[in-house]
């Protein structure tokens, strides 16, 4: 077989290559996506187009968006390098050794020592860290309980209703062991502004 | 930390059964699933118009590969740069530009997937699916294909003897990467969609959803929120090592990595297959044995280098000193994860040739930054789909033909002798990596006006290490703070790409096509046997060794000095 069959016959015709290309292209790039989108979004509508939250008829956005708050009276979230804008989403890519790291860092610390009258470091690392997506949705419970005391006073009710609706939203890691405890920012500005069933 | 003892666990719990069902769809004849998918493939074949009993030299067999990746490239290149004048493009995304287009569609061919744009911004549905997608479930199956070639011909057994001078047939590429796809990678892939898909991942043609923001005093009165047939392509970037997310920042992004439950499902998914294709080897060659040595040092090499990134993450980042409560480095991480689920998966990503992320690598303390580098150099840990065990082997030879001289034996490895031609190829195989990476690194940085670097000092030079070793890799993931949609960066990462994609393929393939030409000599008690502990930790110093020489010195120079930049 060796000097009777040359290579290129036992390989494959550029013609073969190009068949193949273009049934690979429609069967993986095609179907393949097709297929399991339009199941997906059978068995799982709610989540397909985004885990939109609505309310009376408008969006007010995603529970997998964070959203940027700035009122005394909402909770906030994490700093973001996109602004939260899901489009442009974006962590820092600050490294450690980045002095302009440090000096965002000062800067937050120091709003959020003033604006909630807590010392430096007691804050806890999530509220002063950007988020890798710069859309995270949640912060971790102790990020909400500084905060407690704030929003307490500017909606002029007591900090332990704060604390309890806080307490009520904590989702716990799962099975006790995937993740860590936190908090989804949006659904409890929402309760809140009584805008949200409990669960 | 019990996250961690338990992704390792279910991963190679997995592994195993799937590792059983990869050898026995390679089988000769219907092989495993045959019953169910022969009709479609005989289709497929019929299509294609090929025959797919008819087996093929290392030469014709790499010839099919090559071809097919032509092909294939030459499409998503033209479709990339037309795809603002294309349907499926619900959000009026626009066509790249040439050099963007160049190394989008080299890095996807690659395996590589490493992303110089941002998907959600700059990709449409169209350019998403027939596009990238395509590539993501071809590109793992050629690596598939290419490895139970190389396995087939360098461990089976010749019915006859060749005589000497002939070429051996090492099988049919198309048969090989038709099965891959169609009875592993199509089937694993939608399992994982829709259990992404339950946990939230976006499933939907509609493009963009509008929503009105809660507090209006923050001056961002509407949110425009990308959609997309999200779950299909992320499933498939996690479990075919491709790494390349619909959202510029990858997994760290909550559309496409929901919850706990999802990061877990996506986690395993990394190492799922390159682990499940260490047993297939035991089961494929009957060399059981050989396949628990080479998935210990794996998984000591994996344990070893994943802890070291969970120790520094949990560390606090330096910037944060007594401006913050003592904790983790969170910055560039989220918090449903945390810091030590965004090590396991940064390690992970890096040992495979995934390179999708969950955190920014960037943001890592140096010396957890500096583990994922490692982790590319070596590349072998786990490996990308098909190519990291291959990469394996090509150190096997190596150590081999080391070990074989040390006990004072002509050098062998399974009754071949190893000679001058295999030694040749493997040396070119491994020593341009260091050859590529440096070279360009060091024209790169010669220049200070390609650089792009984003971080000043130590850590710039690390960003632009980093980005050559994870081209060169076909890793993907990346320092992304470093400016790198540039014609220099597009270019000359195009180049790492290709070379270090398909000669790491093609030159173990013409080793085991000329070691099973040889006639083989029956092992005895003399002959070194490559399956006992002695030798897995031969093979293990001679990858150390091997990544410490070559790139010590810039370790040294990057996340080393930052480090101790920070100490001081």
């Amino acid at each position: 077989m060796t000097d009777s069959t040359p290579d290129i016959t036992r390989s494959a015709s550029w013609l073969a290559s190009l068949r193949a290309g273009i049934v690979l292209i429609i069967l993986c790039g095609g179907i393949y996506p097709f297929a399991v989108t339009s199941l997906g979004g059978l068995l799982f509508p709610h989540q397909a187009t985004g885990s939109l939250i609505t309310i009376d008829g408008n969006v007010v956005g995603s529970e997998l968006v964070g959203q940027r708050f700035d009122a005394p009276g909402y909770f906030h979230g994490r700093p973001s390098a996109a602004n939260h804008d899901p489009f442009v989403v974006s962590g820092s890519n600050y490294a450690a050794s980045n002095p302009e790291l440090r000096e965002r860092v000062r800067q937050t610390s120091q709003l959020i020592a003033d604006r909630d009258n807590i010392a430096p470091e007691a804050i806890p690392v999530d509220l002063l860290a950007a988020s890798g997506s710069g859309i995270d949705p949640h912060i971790s419970p102790d990020a909400a309980r500084i905060q407690a005391a704030r929003i307490a006073s500017a909606r002029g009710i007591p900090a332990e209703q704060v604390n309890e609706l806080i307490q009520r939203y904590t989702q716990a890691p799962t099975l006790g062991v995937l993740g860590q405890p936190r908090v989804n920012v949006l659904r409890l500005n929402l309760a809140l502004d009584g805008k949200e069933r409990s669960d | 930390m019990n996250e961690v003892i338990i992704i390792y666990a279910v991963t190679l719990l997995l592994a195993w059964p799937l590792g059983k069902y990869i050898a026995g769809v390679f089988e000769s004849g219907p092989g495993t699933g045959g019953g169910v998918f022969l009709p479609l493939e005989n289709g497929l074949y019929c299509l294609f118009g090929i025959n797919p009993q008819q087996t093929m030299s290392w030469q014709g067999y790499g010839r099919a590969l090559l071809k097919l990746h032509l092909v294939l490239g030459l499409a998503v290149f033209g479709l990339l740069m037309a795809q603002g004048a294309l349907f499926l493009n619900p959000d009026g995304i626009e066509g790249m530009s040439w050099d963007l287009a160049l190394h989008t569609a080299i890095s996807f061919l690659t395996n590589t997937n490493q992303q110089h744009y941002s998907g959600q911004a700059q990709l449409s549905y169209l350019a998403h699916t027939f596009g990238i997608v395509t590539l993501q479930v071809v590109t793992p199956a050629a690596g598939m294909a290419a490895l139970i070639a190389i396995v087939r011909t360098l461990f089976g057994h010749q019915e006859k003897a060749p005589s000497s001078g002939s070429t051996v047939d090492v099988g049919n590429f198309y048969q090989d990467i038709i099965r891959a796809i169609v009875r592993i990678m199509l089937p694993v892939a939608t399992i994982v969609a829709l259990i992404l898909a339950s946990q939230g991942v976006p499933n939907s043609y509609e493009g963009a959803q509008t929503a009105t923001p809660l507090d209006q005093t923050s001056g961002i009165t509407e949110q425009t929120i990308p959609i997309g047939p999200v779950a299909p392509m992320v499933a498939i970037k996690q479990v075919g090592t491709n790494g390349g997310g619909w959202y510029g920042p990858n997994s760290s992004v909550p559309l496409e990595n929901p919850t706990p439950v999802s990061n877990f499902v996506e986690t395993v998914s990394i190492v799922l297959i390159p682990a499940a294709l260490v047993f297939a080897l035991g089961f494929i060659t009957g060399r059981r044995r050989l396949a628990v040595m080479i998935m210990g040092v794996m998984v000591a090499m994996s344990v070893g280098l994943t802890s070291v990134t969970i120790w520094s993450e949990n560390q606090p980042n330096a910037a944060f000193t007594e401006l913050a409560a003592e904790g983790p480095n969170l910055e560039g991480k989220e918090v449903r994860f945390g810091a030590t689920a965004t090590a396991l998966w940064g390690s992970w990503t890096t040992q495979t040739s995934n390179g999708s992320v969950n955190g920014m690598h960037d943001s890592f303390n140096p010396l957890g930054g500096m583990i994922p580098m490692i982790d590319m150099f070596i590349n072998v840990t786990f490996g990308g789909v098909g190519v990291g065990l291959i990469g394996y082997l090509l150190f096997l030879l190596l150590a081999a033909f080391l070990g074989s001289l040390m006990i004072g034996r002509a050098p062998e490895m399974a009754g071949k002798a190893l000679e001058t031609r295999e030694i040749k190829l493997v040396c070119i195989a491994l020593l341009i990596q260091p050859l590529l990476i440096l070279g360009f690194s060091a024209i790169t940085v010669a220049f200070p006006t390609l650089t792009g670097h984003s971080n000043p000092g130590f850590h710039g030079l690390s960003q632009v290490i980093y980005e050559y070793t994870s081209a060169f890799a076909n890793n993907g993931s990346g320092f992304e703070g470093l400016g790198d949609n540039s014609v220099w960066w597009n270019v000359t990462c195009a180049i790492n790409l290709a070379i270090g994609r398909f000669i790491p393929i093609l030159a173990p393939l013409a080793i085991a096509a000329s070691l099973a030409a040889k006639r083989a000599a029956p092992e005895g008690r003399g002959s070194l046997s490559i399956d006992t502990p002695t030798f897995g930790l031969m093979t293990l110093a001679v990858i150390v060794m091997f990544t410490l020489l070559s790139f010590m010195p810039v370790l040294i120079l990057g996340p080393i000095a930052e480090t101790l930049a920070l100490m001081s």
